[in-house]
């Protein structure tokens, strides 16, 4: 295999085949990935594609199968204490000790690091978090939101190099959801690179980079533009009365691989675009109906790329 | 263990673990409640409760013969705090069935023709038969069963009153095992042991376990810490809540029972430590082996139980069998109680306590290793 990355190089993830199993069920299977420094990178996938294992094995909680690579330049077969020194991982549940105050999780975090200076840089971080005057409340009495703020604080207390935040921003309403992700640019704007994962799709867009991982397999990766043309879909809009009926219909057309409501509207793509005009042209005809090519979302392709994943794997 | 074992951060990391522990334990009020409640209520119940010297113990009383010495000895059994007479009989068969339905634990036969072979000195027997499955107590009660008849008889002009009398009469019973002295003067110090094995073995039986499953452990297994670090943090806290449980205990038992430290204080308070020590890693141990909080506390007790009966808390260490005696020698206790016992009621100092105190620091040794092999870095 190709010699790993030395520290100090432009690529903060370089991942090759990684595999993980439990129980007999492969839950990541021969993924690669490769993140550069700086960068806002999106793991995108619907729930139990492993993205969190994969996550997990990047910061040394899990061991793969097989596969090998670097984080920050380090082994993660062999380096994992290393790369927790470097790294912010911040769990999909909120992990932090629900009976410590605000300070006093900070705090800890900050002595595990061996900071120099525990109590100052728990303070310095309660200021930029804005939780200033609330530093004695026990975590356990935070919002959901208040909570998210604070892990994140937490992770990025010592200063780490690579960011990995899995769904960080699960049931966090708007105004704190933009918050994080202006608080993420701004940090990714200091040189810190953040592996991101969600289900979002606006989120989505505000990475740099994304993969997309379905059933354990990295399925489309690259910049939103390049996903979406990567996935050569075609798709039409499609306005009018009776949508649900025509769904119905559409959807078991051949030609059409993905029909979904969009509002007061229906999407229909196709990767084949004749084909995809052969299906739908009875209903074009239909003056009920106002149809308009469109071009396909990112939201489009995902529903796509596990369609198809599911019809290979399951 | 890891590349980077630098001495400052290592101390670093074990104490944010301490200061943490620290700080969960002051939230947790009901746990802080425990710890003084536990081993007071525990010391005063059983302090109290486990006596060997027996009171009210029930008694029937044979009478093969009418006379005035039978009646007498009756009168002061009845008259005694360590009898209680529940009933009269003549016959062996009635003798017999109280014994075995349990009904009295201790029967007194005044023989036939005991009066006249008190009265020319032939130094006739007093039979006594004992309900043996509660030897220590018919153990004591024989002996206060001597001195109340030859009381009696003296007093009621039966035998001579000098004291350097020949004996008038014997006892006559199988020998057991009768434990000297004061029954509270031996039972705090056992008490001091498992007092301090039940709660240290707890307290930290279930710190592993909480953290994983308040899912904690994912966030602390990322940060660069390690297992030892993890479990000196963990066990350091306790070290201080066992040395002021075990000050309690050894206060209340002066107070309470009048239970005196001869030997060093000093002494005390260090092979204690070592002690408490030892069952904190124990307990850790569990922590790491138990897949959750339910099953360390199994774990626990199930460890627990031969602690109190195979220690020599609860029977006496020498009347074991040689594979329950070695059992009893990898028990941290077992080697405590002897210290305690040592140090508090015969003024022993290290010299003699070596071996104990050694075999104290190779069990919690032993402990802690497995325990740092036994934790899991990761999630797999």
């Amino acid at each position: 295999m190709t010699a790993s990355v030395a520290p100090g190089s432009d690529i903060a993830i370089d991942v090759r085949g990684l595999t993980k199993s439990f129980g007999g069920r492969a839950v990541v299977k021969n993924l690669s990935m490769r993140v550069r420094r700086g960068q806002i990178y999106g793991f995108l996938g619907p729930n139990g594609s492993g993205k969190t294992t994969t996550i997990r094995m990047l910061c040394g909680l899990l061991t793969p199968d097989s596969g090998e690579g670097t984080c920050l330049g380090y082994n993660i077969l062999t380096e994992s204490r290393k790369i927790k020194r470097h790294v912010g991982y911040m769990t999909q549940r909120f992990s932090l000790y629900q009976d410590l105050s605000i300070r006093e999780n900070l705090e800890f975090v900050a002595r595990v690091f061996g900071l120099r200076d525990p109590a100052g840089a728990a303070r310095a971080s309660i200021d930029r978090l804005g939780l200033a005057g609330r530093e004695t409340q026990l975590a356990a009495e935070l919002s959901g939101g208040w909570k998210q703020r604070l892990a994140l604080g937490a992770c990025i207390l010592p200063s780490p190099d690579l960011l990995l935040l899995d769904e960080p921003t699960a049931g966090v309403d708007p105004k704190a959801r933009r918050e994080f992700w202006n608080e993420i640019h701004a940090l990714a704007a200091d040189g810190l690179t953040v592996l991101v994962s969600t289900h979002y799709m606006d989120e989505a867009e505000r990475c740099h980079e994304i993969a997309y991982i379905a059933y354990g397999e990295l399925l489309a990766r690259g910049t939103v533009d390049e996903v979406v043309a990567g996935a050569g879909l075609t798709t039409w809009r499609v306005t009018g009365d009776e949508l649900q009926a025509l769904s119905i219909k559409l959807a078991a057309t051949p030609g059409v691989d993905m029909v979904a409501p969009f509002g007061a509207s229906l999407h229909v793509g196709g990767r084949d675009a004749a084909a995809l005009e052969r299906a739908i042209a009875p209903h074009r005809s239909d003056a009920s109906l106002r149809w308009t090519r469109d071009e396909p979302s990112l939201e489009d392709v995902f529903i796509d790329l596990m369609t198809r994943a599911k019809d290979n794997f399951q | 263990m890891s590349g980077d074992g630098d001495f400052p951060g290592l101390f670093s990391r074990f104490w944010a673990m301490l200061v943490k522990e620290f700080l969960q334990l002051r939230r947790d009020r009901v746990t802080l409640a425990t710890m003084i409640t536990v081993p007071l209520m525990q010391l005063l119940l059983f302090g109290y409760a486990i006596n060997t010297t027996p009171r009210h113990l029930p008694t029937a009383v044979m009478l093969q013969e009418s006379s005035d010495v039978g009646r007498s000895i009756l009168a002061a059994l009845r008259n005694s705090d360590f009898f209680d007479i529940r009933k009269v009989v003549s016959s062996e068969v009635e003798f017999d069935h109280l014994l075995q339905s349990g009904e009295v634990l201790f029967v007194v036969e005044i023989p036939a023709n005991f009066e006249r072979s008190l009265r020319r000195g032939d130094t006739p027997a007093l039979l006594v038969a004992a309900d043996a499955t509660d030897p220590v107590a018919s153990g004591s009660a024989l002996s206060a069963l001597g001195s109340l008849v030859k009381t009696a008889l003296t007093r009621d002009r039966f035998t001579p009153v000098q004291d350097d009398a020949p004996p008038a009469f014997e006892i006559r019973s199988h020998a057991r095992y009768n434990p000297a002295g004061s029954s509270q003067l031996n039972i705090v110090p056992g008490l001091l042991g498992t007092i301090l094995t039940m709660t240290m073995l707890i307290y930290t039986a279930l710190s592993v376990t909480r953290e994983v499953e308040r899912g904690t452990m994912e966030s602390l297994l990322a940060m660069p810490i390690g297992p030892t670090e993890i479990m000196m943090g963990k066990i350091a806290p306790y070290l201080l809540v066992g040395l002021i449980q075990a000050t309690l205990i050894v206060g209340a038992g002066y107070i309470a029972f009048g239970v005196p430290v001869i030997g060093s204080l000093t002494l005390l308070s260090l092979l204690s430590l070592l002690f408490i020590a030892a069952n904190l890693s124990i307990g850790y141990t569990f922590s790491t082996v138990a897949q959750n909080q339910l099953q360390a506390m199994q774990m626990a007790i199930m460890f627990f139980l031969p602690n109190i009966l195979l220690s020599g808390f609860a029977f006496p260490f020498a009347g074991m069998p040689a594979w329950a005696q070695w059992i009893g020698e990898c028990l941290p206790v077992t080697h405590y109680i002897r210290i305690v016992r040592g140090i508090m009621l015969k003024g022993s100092g290290m010299e003699d306590l070596r071996v104990d105190a050694l075999w104290l620091t190779g069990l919690m040794l032993l402990a802690m290793l497995v325990a740092i092999r036994r934790f899991r870095q990761t999630l797999d």
